[in-house]
C-alpha cells in the first residue's frame, strides 16, 4: 500500500464530508415531518403548501449537496 | 486516481463514475466545442422527445384529447399553475421560458434513467449553464423592471435599523450563492443517484450478496424515478421564486 500523506488526507476528508449528508438528511426529515404533522391537523390547507414544502426541502438539501460536492472535489479535483 | 482503482478493484468490474465520461460520437479522443459527443446526442434526443410530445402530440387539437395530447396538456397545466401560484399572474408572460426549462430538465432526467443512456443533467457544465441563464436573466429583469429599487431586495426594511447593514451583507451573499446551489443541487442529485445504482450493480459480481444487490438496484431505481421528477420540479419552482423576487423586490 503506497501513497502519500496528502492522499490519505483526501480520502479522510472525503469520508468526513459524508457527515454533512447525514446532517442534511436530519434537516430534510425535520421539514417533511413538520409539514406532515401540520397537514394532518388541517388537511384542507395542506394542498396549497406543497410548493413551500418543496422549497424548504430544497434549501435543507442544498447544504447536504454542498458536502457531497466537497467530497467529489477532494476525490477527483484536488 | 480513478484508473488505479479500476485495475485493482476487487469484484467491482467497472468504476461507478465511468458512466459520466464524455465521449466523442465518431471516434477520436479530443473534445472540442464543436465535437458531437454523447452529451449532444442525448440533448438532441431530449429535444426531439419534447417536440414529439408537445408539437406532434397536440397537432390534432382535439376537444376530446388523445392520450399523448392529454399528457401534454397535463404538463402545460402543471407548469402554468406553478407559475401562477408562486410568482403571480403578472409573471405569466415569462411562462414559456419556465416551461422550456421544466420540460428540458424533466426529460433529461427521465431519459437518463434508461439503461445505457447518458444523463446530461449529471454534468455541472449543463446545469450551471441553465442556472446561470436563470440568474442573469432574473437579475437583468429585476433592474429593468424596478431600476435602483431592485436593490431594496437586500435592504430588509422590516428589520431594526441597526441590523440592516449586517442583513444586507448576508442577503447579498445568499443572492450570489443562488446559481451555485441551483446548479449543484440538480447535478449532485442526478450524479449521486446514478453512481449509487452503479455501486450496487458492482456488488452483483459477488455471488453471495447478488440477490441483495438486485433488490437494492430495483429500490434505488424506484427512488431515482421519484428524484428525477422532484429535482426538475424544484429547479422550476426555485426559478419561479427568483422571478418573484425580481418582479416584487420589496420584502
Amino acid at each position: 500500500m503506497e501513497g502519500d500523506i496528502a492522499q490519505l488526507g483526501q480520502y479522510i476528508g472525503a469520508g468526513l464530508a459524508g457527515i454533512g449528508s447525514g446532517a442534511s438528511a436530519i434537516g430534510v426529515g425535520h421539514v417533511a415531518g413538520n409539514f406532515l404533522s401540520g397537514a394532518l391537523r388541517n388537511p384542507s390547507a395542506a394542498a396549497g403548501q406543497t410548493a413551500t414544502l418543496f422549497i424548504g426541502i430544497a434549501f435543507a438539501e442544498a447544504l447536504g449537496i454542498f458536502s457531497f460536492l466537497v467530497a467529489l472535489l477532494l476525490m477527483f479535483a484536488v | 486516481m480513478a484508473t488505479e482503482e479500476h485495475s485493482e478493484g476487487a469484484g467491482l468490474a467497472f468504476h461507478p463514475m465511468d458512466q459520466f465520461i464524455v465521449k466523442p460520437l465518431f471516434g477520436g479522443d479530443t473534445v472540442h466545442w464543436y465535437t458531437p459527443t454523447n452529451v449532444t446526442l442525448w440533448m438532441a434526443i431530449t429535444v426531439l422527445v419534447i417536440f414529439l410530445l408537445l408539437v406532434v402530440g397536440t397537432r390534432g387539437r382535439a376537444t376530446i384529447p388523445s392520450r399523448v395530447q392529454s399528457i401534454a396538456e397535463l404538463a402545460y397545466g402543471f407548469v402554468h399553475k406553478m407559475v401562477e401560484d408562486v410568482t403571480g399572474k403578472d409573471a405569466l408572460k415569462y411562462f414559456p421560458y419556465i416551461m422550456t426549462l421544466f420540460m428540458f430538465i424533466v426529460f433529461s432526467n427521465f431519459l437518463g434513467l434508461l439503461p445505457l443512456a447518458f444523463t446530461t443533467t449529471s454534468h455541472i457544465a449543463v446545469t450551471a449553464t441553465l442556472a446561470l441563464a436563470v440568474f442573469l436573466s432574473v437579475t437583468i429583469l429585476g433592474f429593468v423592471k424596478n431600476g435602483a429599487a431592485f436593490l431594496g431586495l437586500f435592504w430588509v426594511s422590516s428589520a431594526p435599523l441597526a441590523l440592516r447593514p449586517i442583513l444586507a451583507v448576508i442577503e447579498l451573499i445568499s443572492y450570489f450563492v443562488r446559481p451555485v446551489s441551483h446548479s449543484v443541487r440538480l447535478m449532485g442529485n442526478m450524479m449521486a443517484g446514478h453512481a449509487v445504482i452503479k455501486v450496487f450493480a458492482g456488488f452483483a459480481a459477488v455471488a453471495v450478496i447478488s440477490p441483495v444487490s438486485v433488490l437494492a438496484v430495483t429500490a434505488m431505481y424506484g427512488l431515482e424515478v421519484l428524484v428525477a421528477f422532484i429535482q426538475a420540479y424544484v429547479f422550476t419552482i426555485l426559478t419561479c421564486v427568483y422571478l418573484r423576487d425580481a418582479l416584487h423586490p420589496s420584502h
